[in-house]
C-alpha cells in the first residue's frame, strides 16, 4: 500500500505553514512590545531582539557542541567512563594517525600557499589586459564544481589500468602510453598521491584567489602604478614593491580562508582513496572513528586537534583586520 | 564483507505507519474470509483435499503470524508466493512485515512491548542480543533443525545452550568464479585441493594464455579492503580448524598469532604474486567488481568471490551463467569450489539469516516448524532465485547454476561459519582489517606488521 504524493505533503506543508504563522507572530508581538516600552528600554531591547536570537542560535549550535565535543573526547569511545589523556596519547602514538598529521600538515601547507601564488601571478598578468574575462572566467569555474564532483573528474585523469590490453581511460595514463612513457598508478604511492590529491584542491582555490586579489589589484591606484612607470621600475619590482604591498590584506585573507578550507577537506580524500594508501587527512579519519567505527572520544579527540589547529589561523587573521582597520 | 547502516527519516516512519496500519486492516478482512470458509473444517483437524502435507500444521484456524524482516520486494513477493497452499490449507494467515530499518526498528519494537511473532535475523550477532526476550524454540522445530540442518546451523541460532531460532535462507563466499570455455578449450581441470589450485595457477601463469592465472579487486570507496578479508576468511577456515576461527574472532586467540600469520602468508602465495595477478598494487585501485571482469573476457582464468558477483557480470560485463558442463558458450561464467587443503575438507565460508519467536503461539510455533521443512524450502526454492542450508533441498529445484553450487557446498560443507569481519567489533570487521589488507597489498606491507596493526586496533573490553 502506498501513500499519495498528497498524503506525504499535507502533514509538512501544515507544520510548514503553521511553523511561519508562530514566526509571524513571534515577531509582531516584538515589534508590538518595542513600540509601546519607554525610550530608556528602548536601546535595552534593540539589543535583546536583535542579538538574542543570535546569542541563543550560537549557544545551542556552537557553543554547546563545542564544549561537549571537548567533554567527549576525554571519554572513552561510547562516552561513559572518564580516561584522561588516552585518546590523545593515542592520537599521538599511532603511526597510523601519525601519518594522518602529517598529511594534514601537508595539505595545509601546500593548497594556500600555491593557489594564492597561482593565483596572485594570473591576477597580475590578466590586470590590465583587454578580455581577461574570459582567461578568469576559464580559471574560476572549478569554483563552481562541488568537491565530489572534482574528485570524480579528477579520478578519471589519474586512472590507471593494469592490464596493458585493455584501453586506458585515465588521461594522463593514455597519454603517457601514447608517448611511450610506463603509465604510474598515480593515487597508489605514498607520500606523492597526496601531492595528486592536494592538485585537486589547488585546482579548485585558485579561481578563488584569483578573483579576490584581481579585486584587490583594480583598487591600485593608477598614479602610483605610473609613477613606478616613469621612475623606471621594471614589472617584476612594480609587482613586489607597489602591487604587493598594496594589497597585502588581502593576500592574507586570502590565504586564510584557503588555510580554514583546507584543514577540513575531507570529501576529496574520501571520494578518490577512501583514506587509503596513506593519504589519510584528520577530517576523514574523525568522521570514519566517530561514525564507521562508533568511537566517539577517539573521534571527537581528532575533532579537537583540528580545532586548535584553527585557532591560530583565526587569531592571526582577526588581528590582520584590526590592524588593516587602525590604518585607514 | 562491508556492512550498511541504514537509517530512517521521519517521514519514513510516519509512511511506514501507516503502512503497517493499512496491513493490518487488510488480514482482518482476509482473517474473516478464511473462517468462513473454512468453517466445515472442525477442530479435530480433518484433512482437506490436497492439504495432506500440511496435517503437522493444522488446528490454528483464524490465527495471524506476523514475520519482521529485513527482506522486502521483490524478493518478499516471491515468500508470499510460496505460504499460499499452507495459508490456504492451515487457515493461518502470514502477515509479512518487510522494513529495512529491522536491525534498528527491532529493538525499538522489543523494548516497547510490540514484538512481532517471529522475526527473521540477518546475522547470529544481532539474534544473541535479543536472547532475554525470544521464546526457545519448540521440540519439534529443534528436531526437525536436527534432522534437517547440520550442527553449525544450530550453533548459529543457539544462545548460551538454549536453541531459539531455526536457519532460512542462506549465502555462500567459497566460490571462484570461472570460464568454463577457457577452462575446455586450454584442457585444465578443476582443482580439487589447495595444493592444485596453486599448481594450476603456475601451470596457466607458465603456458601461452594471453591473461593473467588470477584477477583480484578490492576497491569498493570507503570499504576498500573487504574482498581481501574474505581470502583471509576462507583461508583460515581451510589452514585453522572451525576453533581455532571462533577464537579468532572473538580475538580469544590474538590477531597476530601465528596460526593467522600462517594463513596471511598462504594469502600472499595468489595475492601478492605477480606471476598469478600481474600488478599486485593495482589490485587495490580495481573495483571489486571490475576484478571479477576478467573473467568474462579472458584476461584472467580465475576469480575469487561470492555469489553474488554473478549479477554484476551479467549485469555490466555481459557475461552469461552457466552450468560447469556448458563449454562452448563465449563469455559464459561458472563457479567451482575454493578448495581446501585436502579434498575430503570442504568448510564453507557464508552468511545466513535465523528466524526467532518473540510469541509462544502454536500458530506461530507451526510457522517456525513449517519454515524449517524440506519441502517448503524446496517449494521456495523452486520460485528461483534463492536457496537455503536445509539438506533437504533437492538441487534439481534449484534452477541458477551458481545457486545449485552453493547448494552443494553447503550440503557438503564440513564446517559453516559466518563471515569472520562481519563477527569482529567494528574498529576491526569495518575498520583495520579492511585498511590494513589494502595496506598489505597497495603498499607490500609486511604481514607480521599488518596483523599486529590489526591486532593493536581491537577494542580493550
Amino acid at each position: 500500500m502506498r501513500n499519495t504524493l498528497w498524503e506525504t505533503i499535507a502533514p509538512n506543508l501544515t507544520l510548514l505553514v503553521i511553523s511561519l504563522a508562530a514566526f509571524a507572530a513571534v515577531i509582531y508581538a516584538l515589534f508590538l512590545i518595542g513600540s509601546r516600552a519607554s525610550v530608556r528600554w528602548q536601546g535595552w531591547l534593540r539589543y535583546g531582539i536583535f542579538l538574542g536570537p543570535a546569542v541563543l542560535l550560537l549557544l545551542v549550535g556552537l557553543i554547546y557542541p563545542a564544549l561537549r565535543t571537548l567533554w567527549m573526547s576525554f571519554m572513552d569511545k561510547s562516552s561513559e567512563n572518564f580516561v584522561g589523556f588516552d585518546n590523545y596519547l593515542w592520537a599521538f602514538t599511532i603511526p597510523e594517525i601519525q601519518i594522518v598529521l602529517r598529511n594534514t600538515i601537508l595539505w595545509v601547507i601546500f593548497v594556500p600557499l600555491i593557489s594564492t601564488i597561482i593565483g596572485l601571478a594570473i591576477a597580475y598578468m590578466t590586470d590590465r589586459m583587454k578580455r581577461a574575462s574570459v582567461i578568469k572566467s576559464l580559471i574560476f569555474m572549478p569554483m563552481a564544481i562541488s568537491f565530489v564532483g572534482a574528485s570524480v573528474i579528477w579520478s578519471f585523469v589519474y586512472n590507471f589500468e593494469p592490464n596493458e590490453d585493455k584501453p586506458e581511460i585515465g588521461l594522463l595514463n593514455a597519454i603517457a602510453r601514447g608517448v611511450g612513457i610506463e603509465p604510474v598508478n598515480f593515487l597508489l604511492n605514498p607520500p606523492w598521491n597526496t601531492f595528486f590529491l592536494i592538485a585537486v584542491l589547488i585546482w579548485i582555490q585558485t579561481g578563488f584567489a584569483m578573483v579576490i586579489l584581481s579585486a584587490a589589484m583594480k583598487n591600485v591606484p593608477d598614479e602610483v602604478v605610473e609613477a613606478a612607470m616613469l621612475d623606471g621600475a621594471s614589472n617584476w619590482r612594480r609587482f613586489i614593491r607597489v602591487t604587493l604591498p598594496m594589497i597585502r590584506g588581502t593576500v592574507v585573507v586570502v590565504l586564510t580562508t584557503i588555510t580554514i578550507a583546507t584543514l577540513k577537506v575531507f570529501d576529496i580524500v574520501r571520494t578518490m582513496t577512501g583514506g587509503n594508501f596513506q593519504t589519510n587527512v584528520i577530517a576523514n579519519e574523525m568522521y570514519a572513528q566517530s561514525f564507521r567505527q562508533l568511537n566517539y572520544g577517539q573521534g571527537s579527540t581528532l575533532a579537537v586537534i583540528l580545532f586548535i589547529g584553527v585557532i591560530p589561523i583565526i587569531w592571526y587573521n582577526v588581528r590582520q583586520l584590526r590592524l588593516e582597520r587602525t590604518e585607514r | 564483507m562491508r556492512h550498511f547502516v541504514r537509517r530512517r527519516t521521519m517521514l519514513g516512519v510516519a509512511t511506514l505507519s501507516v503502512a503497517a496500519l493499512a496491513l493490518a486492516g487488510c488480514a482482518a478482512d482476509e482473517e474473516a474470509a478464511d473462517t468462513s470458509a473454512s468453517s466445515d473444517s472442525d477442530a479435530t483437524a480433518e484433512v482437506a483435499a490436497g492439504c495432506e502435507a500440511y496435517a503437522d500444521y493444522l488446528g490454528n484456524e483464524g490465527e495471524s503470524v506476523e514475520i519482521y524482516t529485513t527482506i522486502i520486494e521483490p524478493e518478499s513477493t516471491l515468500f508470499q508466493e510460496s505460504f499460499l497452499e499452507f495459508e490456504e490449507c492451515t487457515g493461518i494467515t502470514i502477515e509479512w512485515n518487510g522494513d529495512q530499518a529491522f536491525e534498528e526498528q527491532i529493538a525499538v519494537r522489543v523494548a516497547g512491548g510490540t514484538a512481532p511473532d517471529l522475526a527473521i535475523f540477518p546475522q547470529p550477532g544481532l539474534l544473541a542480543s535479543f536472547a532475554g526476550d525470544l521464546v526457545p524454540a519448540s521440540d519439534a522445530v529443534s528436531a526437525s533443525v536436527d534432522s534437517n540442518y547440520t550442527a553449525d546451523w544450530k550453533n548459529y541460532g543457539t544462545v548460551d545452550g538454549t536453541f531459539y531460532a531455526a536457519p532460512l535462507g542462506a549465502n555462500v563466499k567459497s566460490f571462484v568464479w570461472y570460464s568454463p570455455k577457457t577452462f575446455a578449450d586450454n584442457g585444465w581441470d578443476i582443482p580439487t585441493t589447495w595444493a592444485e589450485l596453486l599448481t594450476l595457477s603456475d601451470e596457466i601463469a607458465a603456458s601461452d594464455f594471453a591473461g593473467n592465472a588470477w584477477c583480484a579487486g578490492i576497491e569498493s570507496g570507503v570499504a576498500t579492503g573487504w574482498a581481501a578479508t574474505d581470502w583471509m576468511e576462507d583461508l583460515m577456515l581451510r589452514f585453522q580448524d572451525a576453533a581455532t576461527y571462533d577464537a579468532w574472532v572473538d580475538n580469544s586467540m590474538p590477531f597476530n598469532d601465528p596460526k593467522v600469520a600462517e594463513v596471511i602468508a598462504e594469502a600472499g602465495k595468489i595475492l601478492k604474486n605477480e606471476d598469478y595477478v600481474g600488478n599486485v598494487s593495482a589490485i587495490a585501485t580495481t573495483s571489486f567488481s571490475e576484478g571479477g571482469s576478467g573473467v568474462v573476457d579472458g584476461s584472467c582464468a580465475m576469480h575469487r568471490q561470492a555469489s553474488f558477483l554473478g549479477g554484476i557480470l551479467v549485469g555490466d560485463y555481459g557475461a552469461t551463467v552457466v552450468s560447469p558442463e556448458d563449454t562452448d558458450v563465449e563469455g559464459g561464467i561458472s563457479t567451482f569450489y575454493f578448495p581446501g587443503v585436502s579434498a575430503d575438507s570442504t568448510p564453507a565460508l557464508g552468511g545466513g539469516e535465523f528466524v526467532g519467536a518473540f510469541s509462544d503461539s502454536a500458530a506461530t510455533q507451526a510457522v517456525q516448524l513449517y519454515l524449517t521443512s524440506p519441502e517448503w524450502n524446496n517449494d521456495k526454492a523452486a520460485l528461483g532465485g534463492w536457496f537455503s542450508p536445509n539438506l533437504g533441498l533437492d538441487t534439481a529445484n534449484v534452477a541458477d547454476p551458481v545457486n545449485a553450487v552453493a547448494v552443494e557446498i553447503l550440503q557438503n560443507a564440513t564446517t559453516f561459519r559466518f563471515d569472520a569481519s562481519d563477527l569482529m567489533p567494528g574498529e576491526v570487521g569495518a575498520g583495520s582489517f579492511w585498511t590494513e589488507m589494502t595496506a598489505w597489498i597497495a603498499e607490500d606491507k609486511a604481514d607480521q606488521a599488518v596483523l599486529d596493526a590489526i591486532q593493536a586496533t581491537w577494542p580493550a573490553s
